[in-house]
């Protein structure tokens, strides 16, 4: 353990929490504009937050400890998950703590607290949603872990830092079982993030929503903790496929001048995916719950075929 | 020298003694739980000292003189049978203290009878795992069987637990018979049983494949694999609580002991394909458990399947340890292994936990269906929190102990290219990806089992009047729930602890290798290529909660109204309107509906009492059992007629047989 890698370890963490929110923001304008709105300012994650802050929460009678232990579960789940992921250097003292597959058992985790504070006041949407999300959650997680095997067998290391070390050094070229674990990837996020084909971020039809039934009886301080977490989520993501599909300018030693280069590569990189991911959203339709499973079993089979691919083609060389 | 071995016979004895003093004073109930069951709890504790000195101390036997006179029991202590007296001693510790509290007055059979067939059970255990020959494993197994029949039928009242016992001694026989006959191949034409001269036995050609078969098709009975698990789902709920969780924590890991014995130690040359089989039947095993669990409404069948499941995984690891250890590749076979060992400690603790649990939530209520519970946490808090770590620990999250050893069985499918056949190369991260689906499938189910029974608005009027559990119930719950903690954060510890199994069965050990990064950071090959240090886990979410916390407050405030939950504008919201233990298996219902066999009844517009009716059965009593019945029916009318019921048929046919035989010795 050095001072570079603590430094690093304690920027990548501030950059992530002042980010996400941004991120989030940026990704509404764009949509917006796609969608030929008038495009809510960039830090409007931020003001929502504060008026979140600000409110008193409304705790519903039957709500248990459970219910008010999960916010600050979930938020700090998903801000080690966001130290974790190699974003401004690969140098990092968390980065030996978790590889990939402890990264989605922490997924995981989050995902189990916020679906049983779901269900814990009681109410016929609250518990709708957390089946769903678990729901969601089961077809999504064998498809992420299968993305993570394909880079793990081809950099013969599940450890996050060394995979991006790898995929960095490798020549550039178009790796077909990259490319298609990318495809799975994204198609992952997507459902992992409650975003379009599965899931509306923008929707309160009670009918077709899920991650807004589970937190519906979420207000206050909670609330602003739980939106504050997801835009965290979401960060993390599009980090993991910054890191696993365009490492380029990822540095290997946390010197402050290579960790401010990374900090702009990063932000540029941040800059188009979530315009990549505005476009996906406004060109797709959102699909029936029952479709889900066909989206994600797509997914699940193109990161199986990566690894195969991996393993037919690009092994022996 | 032999020491530790006597002692360890003499805290079985112990136990024995414990259920021969509770049958002797049957009417003092105050005797028996509060001192008997405690004491019992005390020398589990002594026994999982003692095998832990015993996995580091070499092997140790004995000969007892005890038996048929020719045939004196021998016993063997070694790093194998250490490692599962411990889990049997440290499991066991946990679920006596709690049936200590948890037996109450009136039901069922007397508390006498209880204590002496529960301790006669926990003692034939522990000798199962010392035997040293083939008689005395078999004595002991079939004690077990026995013992553990009688307290599934406690409640011997009712008609179906009458039928969950019957269906489980019939499996439990018909796979003693395999284990029997294995043993009998293994022995050869020699004779001896002992497993010294079994180690011995080199045939080549078919005779160590069909023991292993043998071997595999009864302990799979002992162990609920597919398609012999069809007592586990039966026997579970129908038994007490503290039974069902020793049958499920400890009782299902003598036939992976009996197993591992078997196929690494007395078989020595082991074939591939083997592994490949077992890999296949516990991938299936699992797969189908987890999804029926995902869809019970009986909280304890749901356990039931969910133990199918983690054995399931339990064979998937040892299938893959098999497979490595055939292609002579002892590293790996031994991370493949250490995982497998690792889960069944974990399984041990987190499957107690949870059933242990369900006793409390079922003494508390008196109901099983879980469309009948809800809201537990408010009532029960105790028994709430600390089911709470046990279902996090089965739905294999970190930092809790599932997590370790599924990311350890994980680790050891992703370092499997390099074996010399193609196929497998392919074949194993494919199995890894449906491992995966296992485990986020039982995140599902846990979600489900803990989220309908603990959370939530009560669904029934008279859940009102749960009560907490009692002290030693508690105590037990503790016990247990810091089990899984503990195993979950100090890897390196236990993994240190296997190192000698594995190096008895497959010449090869994590222990330095994983540790050598300290005792917080677990690397089983190398810190590059894979680590995970669940300490920092939890310290960092330990840490972070309470910033996030004393922030908040700081910089906002902590005020906080109680109010109606938001009805979404519909003021009619009843506990009724909440997800059932149906509806929240419905997604699994459709999406797996090819592999349930399942019945529905709608209500039409025109009933007057209109009922919704859905029913979940296993597929395999239609696909299997009932043909299979059907046949020996059929078979035993065909026998039936040489059953003419007069006397002079029977006396013709004891003289043409004893003709016969005359005539062949003669030839």
């Amino acid at each position: 353990m050095n001072f570079y890698a603590l430094f690093a370890q304690l920027l990548e963490l501030a950059v992530a929490l002042v980010l996400a929110p941004i991120l989030n923001g940026w990704i509404n304008q764009c949509r917006a504009w796609l969608q030929n709105r008038s495009a809510p300012p960039l830090l409007q994650t931020y003001y929502t937050l504060s008026k979140l802050f600000h409110k008193d929460v409304l705790l519903a009678h039957n709500a248990s400890t459970l219910f008010r232990a999960a916010p600050y579960i979930i938020f700090s789940c998903m801000a080690l998950s966001c130290a974790i992921v190699p974003t401004l250097s690969t140098d990092l003292i968390f980065s030996p703590a978790a590889d990939a597959i402890a990264l989605v058992g922490l997924f995981a985790l989050a995902r189990v607290f916020i679906a049983l504070a779901g269900m814990d006041v009681g109410t016929s949407f609250g518990s709708l949603g957390s089946r769903r999300e678990m729901l969601i959650g089961f077809l999504a997680e064998p498809a992420l872990l299968m993305v993570f095997f394909t880079t793990s067998l081809i950099s013969q290391s599940t450890s996050l830092s060394t995979i991006v070390e790898t995929l960095a050094h490798r020549e550039f070229a178009i790796y077909p079982s990259l490319a298609f674990a990318g495809v799975a990837f994204t198609m992952v996020s997507l459902a992992e993030n409650a975003r379009v084909p599965i899931d509306n971020p923008a929707t309160h039809l009670e009918l077709t929503m899920i991650h807004e039934a589970m937190i519906l009886e979420y207000s206050g301080r909670h609330l602003a903790l739980i939106e504050w977490a997801s835009c965290l989520k979401l960060f993390a993501y599009s980090c993991i496929g910054i890191a696993l599909f365009f490492p380029f300018g990822i540095p290997e030693a946390a010197q402050p001048a290579a960790l401010a280069l990374a900090a702009i590569i990063l932000i540029l990189k941040l800059t188009v995916g979530g315009f990549l991911l505005a476009l996906i959203e406004t060109l797709s339709a959102k699909m029936r719950i029952f479709r889900a499973p066909e989206f994600l079993g797509t997914a699940f089979l193109l990161a199986v075929l990566a690894m195969l691919v991996h393993l037919l083609l690009e092994a022996g060389q | 020298m032999h020491a530790l071995l006597d002692w360890i016979v003499l805290v079985a004895c112990g136990w024995l003694l414990i259920g021969l003093i509770g049958i002797a004073f049957s009417r003092q109930f105050l005797l028996i739980t509060r001192l008997l069951f405690p004491f019992g709890a005390a020398l589990g504790l002594l026994l999982a000292a003692l095998a832990l000195s015993a996995l580091v101390a070499g092997p140790q036997v004995r000969i007892l003189p005890l038996g048929l006179p020719d045939l004196p029991f021998h016993l063997r202590l070694d790093a194998l049978s250490g490692f599962f007296l411990f889990l049997l001693g440290a499991a066991g510790a946990g679920i006596s203290i709690y049936a200590a509290g948890y037996f109450r007055r009136g039901e069922g059979t007397t508390p006498g009878q209880q204590c002496l067939r529960y301790h006669v059970f926990l003692a034939s255990m522990a000798f199962v795992m010392l035997a040293d020959d083939g008689y005395a494993f078999m004595v002991a197994w079939e004690t077990m069987a026995l013992s553990s029949f009688f307290l599934v039928t406690s409640e011997h009242r009712h008609a179906e637990i009458r039928r969950a016992g019957y269906l489980y001694l019939l499996v439990a026989h018909i796979g003693a018979v395999g284990i029997l006959l294995s043993f009998g191949v293994m022995a050869g034409s020699a004779g001896d049983y002992t497993f010294d001269a079994m180690r011995e036995f080199s045939t080549l050609g078919i005779w160590p494949t069909i023991a292993f078969l043998l071997a595999l098709f009864g302990f799979g009975a002992k162990a609920g694999l597919l398609p012999l698990h069809i007592w586990l789902p039966e026997a579970h709920p129908a038994a007490p609580s503290p039974v069902s969780a020793m049958m499920s924590g400890v009782m299902l890991k003598t036939a992976i002991y009996g197993l591992l014995r078997v196929s690494f130690d007395l078989l020595h040359a082991q074939l591939w394909w083997w592994g490949v089989l077992l890999l296949l039947i516990g991938l299936a095993s699992a797969l189908f458990g987890v999804i029926f669990a995902a869809v019970q409404t009986d909280m304890k069948r749901l356990l039931a399947y969910s133990s199918i499941e983690n054995i399931g995984l339990i064979f998937v690891g040892l299938g893959l340890a098999l497979i490595f250890k055939s292609f002579l590749a002892p590293n790996l076979a031994a991370l493949a292994l250490t995982a497998t060992l690792y889960h069944c400690l974990n399984h041990a603790f987190f499957k107690s936990l949870l059933f242990l649990a369900t006793g409390s939530v079922l003494h508390a209520t008196g109901e099983r269906n879980l469309g009948k519970l809800g809201g537990l946490i408010h009532r029960m808090p105790w028994v709430a929190w600390l089911a709470l770590v046990g279902a996090l620990a089965s739905a294999g999250l970190p930092p809790f102990n599932g997590f370790v050893s599924e990311w350890l069985l994980l680790q050891s499918f992703l370092f499997t290219s390099g074996l010399p056949q193609g196929y497998l190369n392919m074949l194993l991260p494919v199995v890894a990806g449906a491992v995966a689906l296992i485990a986020a499938l039982a995140g599902f189910a846990m979600v489900k089992f803990y989220g309908i029974i603990f959370l939530g608005q009560p669904r029934e009027e008279k859940l009102a009047q749960a009560h907490d559990a009692g002290r030693l119930e508690r105590i037990g719950l503790l016990w247990l729930a810091a089990g899984c903690i503990l195993l979950g954060v100090l890897p390196n510890v236990v993994i240190a602890l296997l190192d000698p199994v594995t190096r008895l069965l497959v010449s090869g050990g994590l222990g330095a290798v994983a540790s050598s990064h300290g005792w917080w950071l677990l690397a089983p090959i190398s810190e590059d290529r894979a680590s995970y240090s669940p300490a920092i886990f939890l310290c960092s979410i330990a840490l972070f909660m309470p910033l996030v916390y004393f922030a908040v407050r700081r910089y906002y405030h902590g005020r906080m109204k109680r109010v109606a939950p938001w009805d979404c504008g519909f003021p009619l919201q009843t506990s009724r309107m909440q997800d059932s233990a149906e509806g929240f298996g419905q997604p699994i219902r459709r999406i797996f509906a090819p592999f349930l066999r399942r019945t529905r009844e709608h209500p039409s517009p025109f009933d007057t009492e209109p009922r919704y009716h859905s029913r979940v059965e296993d597929p395999f009593w239609y696909w299997l059992y009932l043909p299979l019945t059907r046949l020996v029916e059929r078979g035993t009318r065909i026998i039936a007629f040489l059953q003419q019921g007069r006397i002079a048929i029977y006396l013709l046919y004891s003289f043409v047989t004893l003709l016969t035989l005359l005539v062949l010795t003669r030839g």
